[in-house]
This record gives C-alpha cells, structure tokens and sequence, in this order.
C-alpha cells in the first residue's frame, strides 16, 4: 500500500497545466520508479499525485522539419533504446539510457522524469549535457525552451515554474549531424546500479578523418550537477587527431570537475576515473566516426 | 537398500507449486483482516530511551495499540537457533528483551505499533517520539576491547563476549629454530547480510488459549522454545507452523521477530498480527555475517615446511550476542586442521559493539578464516617463492588425518583429487605460466584456494533426527521430519533417500513439506549443512523399523517365511524366486481394512548421531584485472567439492552455484557500510549494497569427486555452505597473481584496488 493522499490524473498537456496550478502540492508523477520508491521511503509519504502518465502527445520521438529529433517527456527508455530515429541519429542516448536499472524499470521510467527529478546520476543526463540538448516545458504562458544546463539548478532542483510541465527534449540537427558519441557508465556492478559516474564525450571530425572539429566532453555525478568540461574540449577542438590530443584532452578535464568526498566515493577516485573514462570514450567516439588512431 | 532413485537427478517435488506460484510463504497465507505490526527503531546508535510520547501515533485513525520498551515483560532471553543446552554454562547469552530501553545500535527497536493497515501503521511510527539519553559508541571491535571503551553489555568487561585459546606443541620453543622465516598477515573480511529473497516475515493470533505462530524460519522447533522463554508462556502453549520460505542462509536460524509478535497478538486479544521486514530492516535489524579480522603469524624453514604458527580472531559480534562465539570458533578450530602444524597458538575473541547483531550465516565463521589462511598460504608461496599448488598438496591435511576432539577422519585423498579436477577444468598450468610477468593496463592472473568444512555439529552440540512415515491405503508414504526445506531442495533428497531406503517407487513417497510443532517429530532444522547428513541417517533408521513392520505383516498375509521377503520398488518379492507375491497397496489396503487384524502401518523413531564428516573442496578463479579503471572482472571460475555420493546432481550443482554466487559478491563487491561519525547504517538498500548480479558472473563451472563418506548409509556430507569459502580467497590470489599486489581485504571493490594500485605504483594521477 502507497500513503497517497489524492491522486489527480491529466489526458492533455492543457489539464495538467490547469490541475499543476489548482494543485501545487501534488507531485507529478510519470512511470513511477522514482516518486513511488521516494513514497514508500516515507520523503513524499502522504503527498497528492498528478499523474502525466496519460498524455500520448507527449509519448514517442520525432523527426522535425528543420531536423530537431523531439523526444516526448513520457518516452520510456526501453523505447528510446529501440527508436529509430535514435538509432540513426544519436545511437548514444539509446546506449546510455538502456544502462538504467533493469528491464522492468528501463520499461516504465520515462526521460522526462529522469531529467526533471534533477539527480546527477541520472543515466540520460551526461549524454543530454554532452549534445547540448534543449528542454522544452510548458506551462500557463505557453511554452519555454531552455539549454539542458540551465534546467539543472541544484541537487534535485530544476528550473520549473509554477504550472509548468516538462514536455519534451529537444536535440538540434546542429549538434547531432556527422557527430557520434560513446557514453561510459562507471558503476560497481554490471546491472541494477546507479553510476559512481557518467561519462559522454562525442565527436565531430573534419572530411578527411585527420582533424577534431568539435568535441564535447560532460559528466554526471562530477559535481552537484551535470557538467561540462569545457577546458578540456577547448583544447580538442580544431586539433589534428592523435592519441596525444586524446591523452591530453582527457587530463584536462580536471579543472572542471567539482567532485567530492561522499562515501559512494572519493573526490580523487573520481577525478582519475573521469580521465580514464575521457580517454577512453573519446577513442570510442572517434572510431564511431570512421577516425584512425 | 536398492540404489534406484538417490544419485540421479530427480526433479524438485516442489517444482511445479513453486514455478506456478501456487506454493504458500506466510504472507500468501493471512486471511483478511488482519492487523499490521510495524516497529519504530532507534534514531540513534547507543543510549537509553528515556520516554516514548505515542500520543500523536495513538491518534492516527487505524491504529489499534502502540507499545513501547516500557511495556515489555522484564526478561532477557536469547535468539540463538542452536538446540536448547540444559547444562547453564552451554546456553545461549540471553541478552535482549523484546523492545530494549538500552538501545545497542541505529535501528535498536523501541516501540511497535499495531493498525488495521500498513499505512496507518507506518504514519503512526513516524510520529513516536522518543527522548534519549546518549552514550558514545564503538563500531570496531579492537576499539571496543580497549580499557575505556563504551560498555554495551553490563556483565561484559571490555565488550568481551567470549575469549577462547588453543594450543599444539610449544610455539614459543618452536620460533627459536635457527633460519625460521617469518611471515605474517592481517586479514579483514566485511560485514554482509545474506539477502535471502524472502524477508522475515511472521503473524500470530490466539487460539483455544494458545498462541499459533506462522513464520518464515529455518528452524521451527527451536523457534518454539524461544518464543516462549522471551515471553514466559509454557512452551506447550505455543504452536509454530513453518511454511515454504524463500532462503534463509543462517538468518533465519535465529528467532527474529516471532517473540516479539507472539507478545503483540496476547496484548490485542488474540487478533492475528502479521509483522513483514522491509527490506531496509533486514539488512539492520535482522543478523548479518562477522567481519572477522584475523591475524596470522607462520614460521616456515626455506622450503616452506611449517614449523609453528600463531593465528589471532576478532570478530564483530554486533550488539547482541546471537549465535555467540561459535561462529569465530569454528573458524579458529580449522586452522591448525587445514595446514596441520605442530606448534600452534590461537586465540579467537567474540566482541560486542555498537554494530547489528552478527548470526549464522551460510559458512559460519569458514568464510572469512579460508579467506585469511589461503590468501596467507599465497603469502607464503609468494616470499618463498614456491608454486601455490605443489605448496598446497604437500602441507594441507593428509589422507588419513584424524581430528583429536571430533574424531573426524580425512579417509580419502580428497584434496589432490579436487585440485587435479579444478587445473584441468581451468588449464591452469598453463595460464599459470602465461601470466607471470605482465605489463601494460589489462592483466589476467588465475588463483586457488581449497577449504575445510565440518559436516553438523556433533560433539559441540546435539545431533538428532525424527522421523515420521505413515503408510496409505495404495502404498505411498507420507514422510514427515522436523528439518526444513529452506529453498536448498531437502525435501526433494529426502523423497530419493525415502524411497531407496524403504523400498518404494519415488513418486509414492509424499513429502510433507511443511512443520508445525504440534503435529511434526522434533528436528532442529536447516543449518551447519547437516540435514542431508542427518536426515539421511534419521531415513535409515525410520525406514528400517517400517520395513520390519511390513515384512510382519506380508508374512502374516502370504504366511511365507520373513527370511525371503523383501520391499522392492512398492512390491512384496519373495526372494527365493523373484515372485511378487502382493504389491504394498494391496498389504495396506488389507491390513487397514482387515476385519481380523487392523493396523495402519507407520513408523516414527528419533535417532541420536553421535558421528561427523569432513568436507573438502577448492576453487580456482581466473580474472582479468583493468588496472586503470580498478576493476577485477572474473572470466572464469569453478568449484570443485567432495561432499561424498550425491544424492541428486543437478541439485547439488544449484547447490553449489548459489555458494559461488555469494562467494564471488563477498570477495569483489559487498559490504555493509557505517557512519563513523553517527553509526548508522549507510547502505541498507539492494542498490547501494553491491550484491553482485548475473552480469557480474562468468559461467559457473562446477565438478564433483565422489567419494563415499564411510560414516553414512549414503554416503553423503556436508554440500550447503562449503561452496561460499573459498571463492573470495581463489579471486583474491588471481589478482595477485595479475598483478603483484597482495590484498589483505574484501571485498576487492573499485576503491580498493585504487588505493592499493596507487600504493604499489601501478596508478600515478
């Protein structure tokens, strides 16, 4: 049994809006695996629920006519995984988000709330950072898109209003064409676990393979928020390729980094793994690219 | 006895119930209705609670009593599921009483609250207030033999729960030798908990003036006993029925919380309760594993032989006493048996602290001693540089070793044989050779490690078995015993042993798969990997009395002479010819019906065993160490056992394979953890405790060496627990041997290879 006190269910983005602003102290909740742990923990017991679970038009990925891929908020990550347009375009987001729990939770939890529950360790949030992805919410003024990294404000805090629901992800044809990426989950088991740390670099080479246009390099659980590690990725870009660049990208991560002490790990166990793991995805994601090393 | 059904794979007689969900546990079992019960525990870690304010619980609507540690009957009882010692001085510590106003630890439990839901309930916990006066804490068990430290226990000076001391030879005559090499080792094994899939879960309710308790135990009678010495009824008084459970491995070989709720239902006029851990409090307030900190000190000459050795035990026994200093005994007892050695000096201590109790589990003590002495034997090969296999064959226990106090005899050359089987398996010679001097990030190195394991507990403790089997009307049998399926398959052997044993086909033997004190024969229950051995002699015995009955009475049908009858495969044979003269449903059907003669034919006997069995075995791991990212991926591994003749291979093998599992997680990823500032728990979830997963493991290999235990009528021994003891000491010797670097530790996570590597170099941020 679930200490819910109400339960409000939305059919369209239009109701949710109006039952969010009736009912400011009910939750959202989406596929569940979050909100519903965090009730039965006993830090949301005896809260109201306003459940998005039935909104279809916020549920599947699209192609865009300018090229945007829209990623509804209530697509599941088994989904994602086995789209498409995904596949085609940013197989990495399909690759990261199928490291989320199990298959149970990979079925019912949504990127929506993966993002919106504002944890670092989120699997989808490295890679979303690394593509400069936009997040589009909605609320009673309409509609409001802002880049990922401003939507993270703090642990568990992101930028929604009063009213506003998360509707979808946006990745520009900018930042995903001729690019490819590799994600690496740094976790202490090979299943059902939660990342010690998230790391998503892709990679843009020039024609001829010789040359690092652009590299973008961010992390997850590296400081209190996700984050980008933009010394280094200023060194990459423009570069000629070589596993020297690589090595020296990599170690120029650590200035970015706001790591700390916890007991999950130390802030020196991350930093060397968020080098290592640089290294390692960078090479991954210029092979992606057909790049010789 | 015919041979037709023991040693073959016979399916699981509760197979279809369990694959089907038909099959019961105790919660599939309450009728609607029933009350709830949840508990309040301690916010803090050590300390005395002094008042509970339960207004605001008592005013949730839903709530039908809240009760708290000033409301308990004054008595301290103890949990321990040994059989009862009537002798004062064997008993079990009687430490705790049912609520503790002198909280032990974070999660100590102080108060319950009974409601008509799990939500009321809950709500109703969260608003007991209680006040506290606090004490300062110990969590290490060194610290808390320190002069100074908290005393957690008033009748136990320096927190010392029990000291015992061993010795062979003089060890301090010995260390004089001239050219003795001296090699020594500290040893730290974590705290776990056995994660069974089922959490504890009990309800009571009142009956005719007695209390019928339903739980989910490994040991139902010894629950009885305990159940009414914490509450004071007459033990006649009290009724436990054991259900199918879901594992239990040693955590529920303990009373958990079926006192406690056998109490709750007499203060709410009999009303059935029903008390389910959460996960969370199982990995707190139930039992968990010591973390046994071991010190050993070997004095060898240049080729290695053992002149004197020295081993040293803390264990962590938590804030209750449990299982008491049997666990670290039994380890302790192994050592000088293991690596025989003619000077030895050992000393184990028991040592309450500010931590969970620490009870059975799976291996008792055995894990963390193998994982000590064989990581210790490597250190031995590693300075003397001598080969870790051909070291082994000729310093470890010898075929024909008898053991003084128990009498236990190493009649076959068992380990060798094991060894020969595992290096095949593994093509370890090989791998051996290839992997000596690697460079570069990614390294492979393989490892071994054999163990020792004591079948039952005879002569420390009671050995005994009761026995029921009652002949039908159509020749099948209900057998009935007091030793428990826990999930391991006994009932399923028992079923082949019963049928060979009697003289039955297999699917005429029904195994009454669930106890109930008042109606089954007294049996201690599942632990120390005893049933199949016991059980089989308790079969044997019960068997042969049935038999002698039936032979009776197919005299007394067929007036054929006793001498050349025989019970065949449910068929009376006279055996001078080889004619079946009746079948057994045709002499029940008679003698049950017989208007001359009547008699329902059964047979009940308890048998006392006053015998014991070693069990040997080893296992060889392989790994593959990424020293950049500090993770021991495992690529290959397989136990090899001796537990004598099977019984049913293929569960013997699901046997095993469980064993490794918890092997491969104690020695690379598990661990409860605490806050040294507050004491409390930090990692009491499935998430953030690293209870490795299927993806965590390479195919587990698995080989038997069959040799029959001469002690018994099967030629069976000791198989539940052994697989757990030597997997976290074989991982452990294949990453030194990848890398170099000898790690006296586990679990061998992540972090721990980062220090370790940085230490030796091979990391430089």
């Amino acid at each position: 049994m679930y200490d819910i006190n109400v339960l409000y269910q939305a059919k369209t983005v239009q109701e949710a809006v109006e039952l969010h602003l009736a009912h400011p102290e009910a939750d959202i909740i989406a596929g569940g695996t979050d909100v519903l742990v965090q009730m039965r923990e006993g830090k949301r017991a005896g809260k109201s629920l306003l459940s998005i679970q039935g909104i279809d038009e916020i549920r599947g990925v699209k192609m865009e006519e300018d090229g945007t891929i829209r990623i509804g908020s209530l697509t599941t990550f088994s989904h994602i995984t086995n789209d498409p347009i995904i596949q085609k375009y940013i197989n990495v987001l399909g690759e990261a988000v199928d490291m989320v729990g199990g298959p149970q939770i990979r079925n019912a939890g949504t990127i929506g709330g993966n993002t919106c529950n504002g944890a670092v360790s989120a699997d989808s949030t490295a890679t979303l950072h690394a593509w400069e992805a936009i997040v589009e919410l909605t609320g009673p003024d309409g509609i409001r898109r802002l880049p990922i990294n401003e939507f993270y404000i703090k642990p568990g805090v992101v930028d929604l209003r009063p009213g506003e629901i998360q509707t979808g992800i946006l990745i520009p044809k900018e930042s995903y064409e001729n690019t490819y990426g590799h994600y690496i989950k740094y976790a202490m088991r090979e299943a059902l676990d939660i990342a010690t740390l998230g790391t998503s670099v892709n990679v843009r080479l020039s024609a001829d393979k010789k040359t690092v246009e652009r590299v973008r390099i961010a992390f997850g659980v590296a400081g209190p928020t996700p984050l980008r590690a933009y010394t280094a990725e200023a060194i990459g870009n423009g570069k000629p390729l070589s596993m020297e660049l690589i090595e020296e990208v990599a170690k120029n991560v650590v200035p970015d980094l706001r790591c700390r002490d916890s007991w999950r790990a130390s802030k020196a166990f991350r930093t060397h793994m968020a080098v290592e793991c640089t290294k390692r995805a960078f090479i991954e994601s210029v092979k992606l690219c057909g790049g010789e090393l | 006895m015919q041979k037709k059904y023991t040693g073959k794979s016979a399916i699981r007689v509760d197979a279809y119930d369990k694959a089907t969900g038909r099959a019961k546990y105790v919660e599939d079992m309450l009728p609607d209705g029933a009350l709830i019960m949840k508990i309040a525990h301690s916010k803090i870690t050590h300390g005395y609670v002094k008042s509970i304010d339960t207004s605001a619980a008592e005013a949730v609507p839903g709530v039908v009593k809240v009760l708290t540690c000033f409301d308990v009957p004054d008595i301290t009882f103890p949990t321990s599921g040994h059989p009862w010692s009537t002798d004062p001085h064997h008993q079990d510590v009687a430490d705790r009483k049912l609520l503790n106003q002198h909280v032990r630890y974070y999660g100590d439990d102080i108060a319950i609250v009974i409601a008509e839901n799990s939500v009321a309930a809950t709500q109703a916990v969260r608003l007991i207030k209680a006040e506290y006066e606090e004490l300062p804490f110990v969590l290490d068990p060194q610290e808390a033999m320190k002069d100074g430290a908290p005393q957690i226990h008033e009748e136990y000076p320096n927190n010392i729960l029990a000291h015992t001391s061993s010795s062979i030879g003089n060890y301090a005559e010995a260390i004089k030798e001239p050219g003795l090499i001296k090699i020594e080792g500290w040893y730290r094994t974590p705290t776990v908990q056995h994660c069974h899939i089922e959490n504890h879960g009990v309800y009571a309710y009142e009956e005719n003036g007695r209390v019928v308790v339903v739980s989910s135990t490994q040991i139902p009678h010894i629950v009885r006993r305990i159940c009414g010495q914490a509450t004071g009824l007459p033990w006649g008084n009290i009724r436990v029925i054991k259900p199918y459970i879901g594992g239990g491995f040693g955590n529920k070989q303990d009373a958990l919380y079926e006192p406690l709720v056998t109490w709750a239902t007499t203060q709410v006029g009999g009303r059935l309760v029903h008390f389910e851990c959460e996960r969370e409090e199982t990995f707190v307030s139930n039992r968990v594993r010591h973390s046994i900190t071991t010190h050993l000190i070997s004095w060898v000459r240049e080729d290695g032989t053992l002149v004197a050795r020295k081993g040293e035990q803390f264990a962590n026994s938590g804030s209750y006493a449990s299982h008491g200093h049997s666990i670290v005994a039994k380890g302790a007892g192994s050592i000088p048996q293991l690596y025989p050695v003619p000077n030895y000096e050992g000393d184990a201590y028991s040592i309450y602290t500010n931590r969970p109790t620490a009870g059975a589990m799976r291996g008792y003590g055995m894990p963390q001693t193998t994982f000590a002495v064989e990581s210790h034997t490597d250190d031995i090969c590693k300075q003397l540089n001598l080969d870790p296999i051909e070291y082994r064959r000729r310093t470890l226990m010898p075929q024909g070793y008898v053991d003084n106090f128990s009498k236990n005899e190493q009649y076959f050359d068992s380990f060798n044989q094991c060894l020969d089987e595992a290096i095949k398996v593994m093509d370890y010679d090989r791998k051996y050779e290839e992997y000596k001097n690697q460079t570069g990030p990614i390294r492979k190195g393989i490892g071994v490690s054999v163990f020792w394991y004591n079948t039952a507990v005879w002569p420390i403790s009671l050995e005994s078995c009761s026995v029921r089997m009652i002949v039908n009307q159509d020749g099948s049998i209900q057998y009935q015993t007091g030793e428990t399926e826990i999930g391991q398959g006994c009932d399923t052997a028992y079923s082949q042993m019963v049928a060979d044993a009697v003289g039955v086909p297999l699917k005429d033997v029904h195994v009454v798969s669930c106890q109930d004190t008042d109606v089954t024969p007294y049996g201690t229950g599942a632990y120390a990997s005893r049933q199949t051995y016991i059980g089989s002699l308790g079969i044997a015995k019960c068997a042969t009395e049935l038999r002698k009955k039936i032979l009776q009475i197919a005299h007394d049908q067929t007036r054929m002479p006793i001498e050349i009858l025989d019970l065949v495969d449910g068929k009376i044979i006279r055996t001078t010819d080889g004619r079946v003269l009746e079948t057994l449903g045709d002499l029940a059907m008679e003698s049950l019906y017989s208007l001359e003669d009547s008699h329902h034919i059964t047979a009940e006997t308890t048998c006392q065993i006053k015998s014991n069995a070693y069990s040997f075995g080893c296992c060889i791991a392989e790994v593959e160490v990424d020293i950049p990212l500090c993770k021991a991926k495992l690529t290959k591994i397989v136990n090899v056992h001796d537990c004598g003749s099977l019984i049913n291979p293929q569960l013997a093998e699901a046997q095993v394979h469980g064993g490794m599992s918890m092997g491969i997680g104690y020695g690379l990823s598990e661990q409860l953890l605490f806050d040294e500032k507050t004491g409390k728990p930090l990692n009491n979830n499935l998430l953030d405790y690293k209870l490795s997963t299927f993806m965590d493991h390479p195919e587990l290999e698995v080989r038997f060496i069959e040799n029959a235990e001469p002690t018994n009528p099967f030629g069976t021994k000791a198989l539940g627990e052994p697989p757990a003891c030597p997997v976290a000491s074989a991982i452990r010797n294949a990453i030194r041997n990848a890398t170099d670097v000898s790690i006296n530790v586990c679990p061998i996570n992540p972090h721990v290879l980062y220090k370790e590597f940085t230490e030796a170099g091979l990391i430089v941020d």
